[in-house]
């Protein structure tokens, strides 16, 4: 069978939304996957690599789509990958609680020229709902290979890559009973077929092509256009007059379904009433829902600040205190401003950011937590109704939620969003939400500002934010996107218990990418900014930063802010918002000692420049890292409208701001 | 007699017998188990904001735009 040399075996994984499909990836490859994006898509791959028995697998995770009809570009992403790539295999993951709605996307696999194998998963869920599921006589029905699964317990796995192997090994001998379409459809197809047969690019086999024709889809459509602009001409007519077959198609699917289920499927006959439709009626409640959501919000972010708070304080004294005077000490041999360098512009600028790291790995795990058990298609349910006054529908909630942590997955976290006008209104809104950083330079800087009162101030400068981002929402969907409505439908999935190693890679993915990003741009902005502050001296008030911070000042005067680091330590924000503190923390770092970095910088304004100068902050252009995301998701036109928006916003909120304390 | 999915109250059920509102919505309704001949009933409709239905032994939020798109044949009071 297969050696070494019968080489890498190629397993793709199918399969609806909410089935445990990662949790089976997830097990299987462990922390030997990658995560990146389809080529020239914004839509996330995810690749692992595995073992079986000595034969090398290669798992790729197709995006979790209910069909295969491209209507958005997860399912073209999908398909294209197993018409194009020709994986050995597909294993597709249903649920076998929810059989009857998962096999849809079977009946679309099937009719592709790859071989398959089901996952039937969750069969503990299916059993304590009262439904028994036959894996073997669903096999036989089918005549394509079922395993049966508790991926969630580690129970069926590697059973199923056996069988997937076994498939891979002899793809002659899957002869699976393939869906058809209802008789009063099939002379058309027939037709289409015929018009077809040998003209299309060897990629597409001519039946599929058919069905998709008459299923409507405009991207085979122009593929056929392309290639045999005559069996076009034919066949367009037969289309237009069967343009409602769609509907039949859909509908003889889930026919098809029936009769393949009907003997290996017993359910109760009343329907049980799950513990999902017992907590659903207070989560989904109009007001119960509303309470519940603030309290969960509330939890989480207490939570991460209460938990997060002491390690955050003990990280900072550890780095800037111990860890500076060590590395100083170690450095004596060292030329001065080599070890200048080191302290001031490494450890006490870019080192200080690290000390935010356990607000992200709390705040993630969390949101892991509620993503994991269920909860977050219940978040969107209940925004719904408040998010429809921006013009959103629920789903635009989840990446906003997400900004809360990072910007980053937020702008990311859109492609949820189906429709485009939504997707770029909360594009645009994602970086109105304070983020870790800017929340934590807040959390730093507002104690010696304010000082009794600087949780206030938090709470004032948090409130205004988020006036500001619905304000901003309502007005660019008047504007701009001219108040278009958008549909809302989701699928609520069942609550369950949740899976620690799931929630463990998204904080890792989630934390390893502020990882990156804190070793890579700020440090070098760290050591820029310490640079520019020391040259050409004599001492930092005569420093190409400190011109550039004056040559500004006229603008940090409409929010009261005259001091040039100040405005300095705004504008490296840009980079990355933690730079506030790491640049603060280099420009006030020489000379005096004793008093803490957070004493020396309030010292240097009046609390109403500072509150304005805090608003600005929060309010600010997105930093660098989440204009490339913007850019990368959207195109530069709608990265550099982000970036001028919040621009002017911040400015403006700030000086009123100024202006209005100022007189108080 | 035909009724909008909308107007249905918490625990009536129907068949889904037309779907409007264009090809692609119905592709993504199609998806979820919502196509004409499917029975579906409504889990809560507090009247505002989405409804959520139960199609083929999953539940399904529907925004109320969304939902009077689909026009269900009620089986009145089966019980």
């Amino acid at each position: 069978m297969s050696s070494e040399a019968a080489g890498l075996v190629t397993i793709a994984l199918a399969g609806q939304p909410n089935v445990g499909k990662s949790t089976v990836f997830n097990r299987l490859t462990g922390l030997n996957q990658h995560v990146g994006n389809w080529p020239g898509k914004t839509v996330e791959q995810k690749t692992g690599e595995m073992e079986y028995e000595g034969t090398p697998i290669r798992l790729v995770d197709l995006p979790g789509t209910y069909s295969l009809t491209a209507n958005s570009e997860e399912e073209r992403v999908a398909r294209d990958f197993i018409l194009r790539e020709r994986p050995d295999v597909v294993i597709a993951i249903v649920n076998a609680a929810a059989l009857e709605r998962n096999l849809y996307l079977l009946a679309e696999l099937l009719v592709l020229p790859r071989p398959v194998v089901i996952g039937l998963n969750m069969m503990d869920v299916a059993e304590s709902q009262g439904v028994r599921v036959e894996p073997e006589v669903l096999e036989a029905a089918l005549k394509v290979p079922v395993v049966p699964l508790v991926a969630s317990r580690n129970q069926g796995l590697l059973p199923l890559v056996a069988a997937a192997l076994r498939v891979a090994a002899a793809p002659g001998a899957f002869a699976p009973l393939r869906p058809e379409i209802r008789a009063t459809h099939r002379p058309v197809l027939a037709a289409i077929a015929a018009g077809l047969a040998g003209k299309l690019p060897p990629l597409y086999p001519t039946d599929w092509a058919a069905l998709k024709l008459l299923e409507g889809d405009a991207e085979i459509a122009a593929v056929v256009r392309a290639a045999a602009p005559e069996a076009w001409d034919d066949i367009h007519p037969l289309l237009l007059k069967h343009e409602d077959a769609y509907l039949d198609i859909a509908g003889g699917r889930y026919e098809w379904i029936a009769r393949m289920v009907r003997a290996a499927v017993v359910r109760p006959r009343a329907g049980v009433v799950t513990i999902t439709d017992r907590l659903d009626r207070v989560a989904t409640h109009p007001l119960g829902g509303l309470a519940l959501l603030l309290g969960v919000l509330a939890a989480v972010f207490w939570l991460t600040y209460a938990a997060a708070a002491p390690l955050v304080s003990l990280l900072g004294r550890a780095i800037s205190g111990s860890l500076a005077g060590a590395v100083r000490s170690a450095l004596t041999p060292a030329p001065s401003w080599f070890a200048a360098f080191v302290v001031d512009g490494l450890i006490r600028g870019a080192g200080m950011v690290l000390s935010f790291l356990p607000i992200l790995v709390f705040f993630f795990a969390l949101i892991g937590l509620l993503e994991d058990v269920g909860y977050m298609a219940r978040m969107a349910y209940v925004m719904d109704r408040f998010m429809h006054r921006l013009g959103l529908h629920g789903k635009s909630s989840l990446p906003l939620f997400l900004g809360f942590g990072c910007n980053i997955p937020a702008v990311l976290g859109t492609r949820i969003i189906e429709d485009r006008r939504a997707r770029l209104l909360t594009l645009l809104l994602a970086p109105l939400v304070p983020c870790t950083a800017r929340l934590a330079v807040v959390t730093f800087l507002a104690p010696a500002f304010f000082g009794e009162l600087a949780t206030w101030a938090m709470v004032g400068l948090v409130a205004l934010n988020l006036v500001v981002l619905v304000v901003v929402g309502v007005a660019l969907n008047k504007l701009v996107f001219r108040g278009a409505k958008t549909a809302f439908i989701m699928e609520m999935p069942l609550y369950h218990v949740p899976n620690l190693r799931t929630i463990g890679l998204f904080v890792w993915n989630n934390v390893w990418a502020f990882l990156k990003k804190a070793g890579s741009v700020i440090v070098v902005v760290a050591a820029i900014v310490w640079a520019l502050s020391s040259w050409p001296g004599p001492g930092m008030e005569h420093s190409v930063l400190a011109g550039l911070g004056r040559a500004l000042t006229p603008i940090g005067a409409w929010i009261g802010v005259d001091d040039w680091r100040f405005i300095v330590a705004l504008l490296t924000s840009f980079v990355a918002k933690e730079n506030t503190i790491a640049t603060l923390g280099v420009l006030f770092s020489a000379g005096e000692r004793g008093v803490g970095l957070a004493g020396r910088v309030a010292a240097a304004l009046p609390p109403s420049a500072a509150f304005a100068f805090l608003a600005v902050q929060m309010l600010f252009v997105p930093c660098a890292a989440t204009v490339a995301a913007t850019r990368q998701e959207a195109g530069w036109r709608w990265a550099l409208l982000s970036v001028v928006m919040l621009l002017a916003l911040s400015l403006a909120v700030g000086s009123v701001t100024y202006q209005v304390l100022s007189r108080m | 007699m035909l009724r909008p999915l909308s107007d249905l109250k918490s625990g009536e059920r129907g068949i889904v017998r037309e779907l409007q509102g264009g090809r692609r919505l119905a592709a993504r309704l199609a998806g979820l188990g919502l196509t004409p001949g499917a029975l579906v009933g409504v889990v809560h409709n507090y009247g505002r904001g989405p409804l959520t239905v139960a199609v083929l032994h999953t539940r399904v939020a529907l925004g109320l735009g969304q939902a009077a798109r689909v026009l269900v044949e009620t089986t009145e009071a089966e019980r």
